[in-house]
């Protein structure tokens, strides 16, 4: 407690990872994760990888909690796996710790520098979505300190409730501060990796389910600006951690990090050298790809496998990478729809985009598979699209709501990590279990002192 | 290790606990001992970690935590002191009582348990005692002077602990931690050149190895302090900082 009161903690601006927007926060980074008394609000917030506004105060100077120094192992089970950790440990820590001795996270998102609380809270997926689930699916047990400051412990088994509202419920049911997860087992830290150049949407999505038959990991790359028959080009990408047998005897290396020194200038990412540049790392990949095919097999055998790092992280080698998308910062736009809808739906959302000339790096494409019992959890069974959207003002947030439009005729939903702007209106038909979601919030926290931006924006809290 | 729960000490305990030092963490808090001691064990240390009670504030406890350190452990090489006590200026200025409590734990009470422990280590053939002072105790300040008092003494303290008995095998490091963010600065506006505590952690261990008897971390304070060091009064009554 003495670390929330003594320190008399100054304001400083808080926001998502796409830099917009932006509020004044009073941050406390504690060490004990506790709640201060007298039901101040709070927003528990973990290294900030969010995009949108999902760990900005919601309103000004309001108690932001940063978890990341609560980062303490409390037990791990060297047999199974099983590992309870303080909710502000990163996945970079246990990949740092755990991997060398054959465990990895069961799922992880594109980034390692998230916490274990955040993954909790956001239900992450990642390229194994359609085989494991999401992040949700591996975690044994919950301690949490809710609105009254106490401590209740839940689970899969033990207040259900409280356990499907806390997975994915954006730590708006309590402040997580104990988490319980199932590791899985690996042979070794490196990657075996296939990608293949596919010429338009449909290959695309066929060879994602292709693929998905026999690979843990896959995911595609999409050229988002390419239009008519070359819609959706992009990578195919697949993965397995390598066998003993396959790989290298030494761990990879770590590389330096790099670090953008400021902001890019907007004109960088203005369509035509996005064009530019995205055409460029398709043809780069279609070339590499058609060079290993033609080369003699036999002698040369399957590809060299890569570090983890390069084929989960790619990004994560490049600190502060989203100061490339200038002063005004960016939107990341996630969203999923379902396998009904199919490829119409990913059409259209592809064609609004590139019609908009909105610039954006690579777009992400990955199938995912059957939806989590947690209310607020996003994946479900069909094709989740991510493209990052340069912050441009109301033009940028009217074509998420045009979006917005699409996948809720498609019955799909967007991922409210990513999400910045879609409108409470608009986020209740796509989420149906919202009401029952609602009452479990209610109960445990009637006065919603876990709040934030979001929660403001989305569920119609007061700031 | 006295203070190995939090900030710089957790970082340094996780070094020393990743390379495959035996620890004993000694601090108040049983319980949050015991949660620090499953986090080094779990880390992978080889070694082995234990726990015991030592309260800064009760200086008759030093002989049986020390004691209790000798036992888990054979008999203890080093003695790591990172814990302090901190509190803002107006805080001290107005609370006579609270002033008197931190002169105690960051002067007195770590000097009595250094001295005992370097004692006890001369007795049978050396070892280390690093304790971690203060860059504020290089230079006085009007905005921090009552907490860097404190911290000069202490490093008073070890300059002449380190002269006694170096002689007799006892190396001795003093630690002067710059602004360095954790959470006992946390709230504080930051200043240029502050360290993350891994870092510093790095820093130390390196100090503690080769019994570098003065190492600041991070390392460019030497040459900041040196600066302000060299400021003559005049100057230091006019600078607001």
């Amino acid at each position: 407690m003495a670390d929330l009161e003594s320190a008399g903690l100054s304001l400083e601006p808080v926001a998502g990872w796409g830099r917009h927007p932006i509020e004044q926060g009073a941050v406390a980074r504690p060490e004990r994760l506790l709640l201060p008394p007298g039901g101040r609000p709070v927003l528990p917030r973990g290294l900030g990888r969010s995009y949108g506004d999902a760990a900005v105060p919601a309103a000004p100077g309001a108690l932001v909690l940063e978890t990341a120094r609560a980062d303490r192992v409390l037990a791990f089970d060297r047999e199974r796996g099983t590992l309870t950790c303080e909710a502000g440990l990163s996945l970079a820590e246990i990949l740092r710790v755990f991997l060398p001795r054959g465990w990895f996270p069961p799922v992880t998102p594109g980034t390692k520098f998230v916490t274990v609380g955040g993954c909790v809270a956001c239900d992450v997926h990642g390229k194994n979505h359609h085989r494991d689930g999401s992040f949700g699916r591996f975690v044994d047990h919950l301690v949490l300190r809710i609105a009254d400051g106490s401590v209740v412990e839940c689970g899969p088994t033990r207040e259900r409730e409280l356990f499907l509202a806390t997975v994915g419920g954006m730590g708006l049911t309590g402040l997580i501060t104990e988490v319980t997860l199932r590791l899985q087992p690996v042979d070794s830290a490196w990657m075996v990796v296939e990608s293949e150049p596919v010429p338009g949407l449909g290959a695309m999505l066929d060879g994602l389910r292709d693929a998905g038959k026999d690979w843990p990991y896959t995911v595609g790359w999409i050229d988002c600006l390419a239009r008519g028959a070359a819609l959706g080009r992009g990578i195919l990408m697949r993965g397995r951690h390598a066998s003993r047998t396959e790989a290298p005897a030494v761990p990879p290396r770590e590389p330096r990090r790099l670090e953008v020194p400021l902001d890019a200038p907007e004109w960088l990412l203005s369509p035509i050298p996005m064009r530019g540049f995205n055409a460029a790392y398709y043809w780069k990949h279609a070339w590499w790809s058609h060079a290993r095919r033609s080369r003699a097999r036999p002698t040369r055998g399957p590809a060299q496998p890569v570090p983890c790092r390069s084929f989960f992280y790619p990004l994560d080698a490049i600190g502060g990478w989203n100061r490339l998308y200038g002063r005004r910062g960016f939107l990341q736009y996630q969203c999923v729809v379902p396998r009904a809808a199919g490829p119409p739906a990913v059409a259209e959302l592809l064609e609004r985009v590139v019609e908009a000339g909105t610039a954006s790096f690579l777009a992400v494409i990955k199938d995912c598979g059957p939806e989590s019992d947690a209310y607020l959890s996003f994946p479900l069974e069909g094709t989740t699209l991510a493209l990052d959207l340069p912050y441009r003002g109301l033009r940028t947030e009217a074509l998420v709501h045009e979006l917005n439009a699409t996948v809720i005729a498609a019955g799909g939903r967007v991922y409210l990590a990513k999400d910045a702007v879609t409108r409470a209106q608009d986020f209740a038909l796509m989420v149906p279990r919202l009401a029952e979601w609602r009452k479990v919030r209610d109960r445990w926290d009637p006065e919603h002192r876990f709040r934030s931006a979001q929660s403001v924006r989305v569920l119609g809290d007061t700031p | 290790m006295v203070g190995a729960t939090r900030g710089m000490g957790r970082a340094l305990a996780r070094l020393m606990a990743e390379r495959g030092d035996a620890l004993v963490l000694l601090g108040r808090d049983a319980a949050d001992l015991e949660a620090s001691a499953r986090d080094l064990a779990a880390r992978g240390a080889r070694g082995f970690v234990a726990t015991a009670r030592l309260d800064l504030a009760e200086p008759a406890g030093f002989a049986s935590a020390l004691d209790a350190a000798d036992r888990a452990l054979g008999a203890f090489d080093t003695l790591v002191v990172t814990a302090a006590d901190s509190a803002q200026q107006e805080t001290l200025a107005r609370d006579p009582a609270r002033l008197g409590r931190l002169l105690d734990v960051n002067f007195t009470a770590t000097a009595v348990l250094c001295q005992q422990a370097a004692e006890r280590l001369a007795g049978r053939g050396g070892g280390a005692v690093c304790a971690f002072s203060s860059v504020a105790g290089d230079r006085a300040r009007r905005s921090n002077y009552l907490y860097g008092a404190s911290k000069a003494g202490l490093s008073a303290f070890l300059e002449g602990l380190h002269l006694a008995y170096a002689d007799r095998g006892v190396r001795v490091i003093c630690v002067r931690p710059g602004f360095v963010k954790t959470a006992m600065t946390a709230g504080l506006p930051v200043p240029p050149f502050a360290g993350e505590p891994d870092a510093v952690a790095w820093v130390v261990l390196r100090a503690i190895d080769r019994g570098t008897p003065v190492v600041y971390a991070p390392p460019i304070w030497r040459w900041v302090m040196l600066a302000i060091r060299l400021l003559p009064r005049a100057v230091m009554r006019r600078v607001r900082f």
